[in-house]
């Protein structure tokens, strides 16, 4: 039995144009809920992944049994109440846990997509994913969230979709990748395509895989989602138990043993294709490119409110990347509120137990849905 | 609530939009927001703040009055108001031009330096003025720019900006001010409430 014929999917009939020119229809889409939705179905949230995360954003993701990558966020009581609220999550095309994506079967040959899988944009994520309304038969959400790329398709979603979301709250992510994250992400899928045994993408076909190249794709994106503080305090020179360094190359410090550590348990759960597809996707983004750089102009009929988060310690998606999105909407007078949060853990604060960001973004939602 | 909140909430009509500038922990907004507009954000400095506006439910962007007002596109909102900050920006000037251009009309309200009991600290006290409106002392006061009610008068003057409502506030008793009674109520007042425009 395959290990994901137990998760929720749904089959998407609907024909559906990629940014590529590919048109695919007839695919599936993975996805997770928690919380009821209600009679007035005026309660349903729509939480989007980042990069590495998946559909199962709370309680005990059954593939991995860890905990889900928001488990501080959803829950009973939590910011996004479970008792109060029906969160959607779901897997982005281009994933590894159950959507269509480069480790799906293609029906006819029988054999893994791979490399054949057609490039996507965040663009062609939230159409996807936008069929789960349908399914659901909600006419508007009350709420698009998310963080780095999840913020990222809550952008593309309120400027795809003006009145389809009351409220939507991106948070620490940007409208337009910066060379410097186009950089870390090209030096991840080197990485990859580096391994020998990424076989120019066709690993699957002799059951093999570059996890040499993803585990270093991981280790160096690892770096970018702490800060320099965060490590510090955490590792500093601290020695991996042995009192002094052996004068060689094993992992004499910890945060090098750290490091390989979240390499090695990186590749048991994610695809390598798929690193290389949806980083491309966040590659790609680039919201005000067909307004000529006028990000205004990409909401200038939304009717949502926002509210935008920012960390103080996250370099890889600056409070300066995120105000760019406040002065758009501020421009065009839209119903903006943002706050950046004081943390030292860097972009992956928003995952983390943060107090000021959890309470922050409770208020915000419990506020917005009394009214 | 402080009298001068009244007095500015009292100077707004019903359903207009308002820009709350240094909105503080959101009280005055709330205010309006409860009973006068819906349509009212704010822009704080202070994260602290910003926490307890959202939790009264309260739109606010965090960010510095001197450098963000720029975003905001002319004659955004109906109204702006600025109460007790002016004298702690670095360029009041370039913030009451800001002022002018976003809001249709401007609320400025500002501890009077011209009161009398701040020129009786100086004068006779010669020490630097610590009084309820003015309540830091000289080494940790956030007002690099103290002025009086005349000074301002004087400045909307100059600048040929439009100072159709002045008022002034003592011991919560409020009263008009003009060119006849200046010089009185910049002695006896402990704030002034100002309401410009271009």
């Amino acid at each position: 039995m395959n290990k994901f014929d137990n998760i929720k999917k749904i089959i998407v009939r609907k024909p559906l144009k990629l940014d590529c020119g590919v048109t695919i229809s007839n695919y599936p889409l993975a996805y997770e809920t928690y919380g009821k939705l209600n009679q007035k179905k005026d309660n349903a949230v729509m939480v989007f992944h980042a990069l590495t995360g998946d559909q199962f954003a709370s309680g005990k993701n059954p593939i991995t049994n860890k905990d889900g990558w928001w488990s501080y966020v959803i829950g009973p009581n939590k910011a996004l109440d479970t008792n109060k609220y029906f969160i959607i999550s779901a897997n982005v095309i281009g994933g590894c846990m159950g959507s269509y994506g480069p480790s799906s079967v293609d029906e006819k040959s029988g054999k893994k997509i791979g490399i054949n899988f057609p490039v996507i944009t965040i663009n062609d994520m939230v159409n996807a994913q936008f069929n789960l309304l349908d399914h659901f038969d909600i006419n508007k959400l009350f709420c698009v969230t998310g963080g780095s790329m999840g913020g990222m398709q809550v952008l593309q979603f309120v400027a795809n979709y003006p009145d389809k979301s009351k409220i939507a709250i991106p948070i620490a992510c940007s409208a337009s990748h910066s060379a410097q994250n186009i950089a870390f992400n090209e030096l991840g899928r080197q990485a990859i395509m580096a391994d020998e045994n990424w076989k120019n993408g066709n690993y699957e076909l002799e059951n093999i895989s570059p996890s040499k190249g993803l585990s270093v794709a991981r280790m160096a994106a690892h770096i970018t989602y702490l800060s320099k503080k965060g490590l510090q305090e955490k590792f500093g020179r601290k020695l991996q138990e042995r009192d002094k360094v052996k004068f060689g190359f094993d992992a004499d410090f910890q945060i090098e043993s750290y490091l390989r550590y979240q390499g090695s348990i990186f590749v048991d759960r994610f695809d390598a294709n798929s690193y290389l597809y949806i980083t491309r996707a966040m590659d790609y983004f680039d919201l005000s490119k067909n307004s000529n750089g006028n990000l205004s102009k990409v909401f200038k009929n939304t009717k949502t409110k926002f509210f935008i988060i920012s960390f103080t310690s996250d370099w890889l998606y600056p409070t300066a990347e995120n105000r760019e999105i406040v002065i758009a909407l501020n421009a065009i007078n839209a119903d903006v509120g943002f706050l950046e949060v004081k943390s030292d853990k860097g972009h992956d604060s928003f995952l983390l137990d943060v107090p000021d960001f959890l309470n922050a973004l409770k208020n915000f939602v419990d506020n917005s849905h009394k009214k | 609530m402080k009298e001068e909140f009244k007095i500015i909430a009292n100077s707004i009509q019903r359903e207009k939009s308002i820009l709350d500038v240094g909105c503080g922990d959101g009280e005055l907004m709330k205010f309006i927001y409860e009973n006068i507009s819906k349509k009212i954000r704010g822009l704080e400095i202070s994260k602290d703040n910003i926490q307890k506006c959202i939790q009264k439910g309260l739109t606010v962007i965090e960010g510095n009055a001197e450098i963000d007002l720029q975003q905001f596109p002319s004659n955004s909102f109906d109204y702006v108001i600025l109460s007790q900050t002016l004298q702690a920006f670095l360029n009041p000037e370039k913030v009451i031009s800001d002022l002018l251009r976003i809001g249709k009309t401007s609320i400025v309200t500002i501890p009077n330096f011209g009161f009398w009991k701040v020129r009786f600290n100086l004068l006779f006290k010669g020490t630097m003025p610590v009084t309820k409106t003015l309540p830091n002392e000289w080494y940790n006061t956030p007002n690099l720019h103290m002025c009086s009610i005349k000074d301002f008068v004087n400045f909307c003057n100059d600048r040929k900006i439009n100072l159709f409502k002045s008022l002034a506030l003592t011991n919560n008793k409020v009263s008009s001010i003009n060119k006849f009674n200046l010089n009185f109520k910049n002695l006896t007042s402990e704030l002034g409430i100002f309401l410009i425009e271009k």
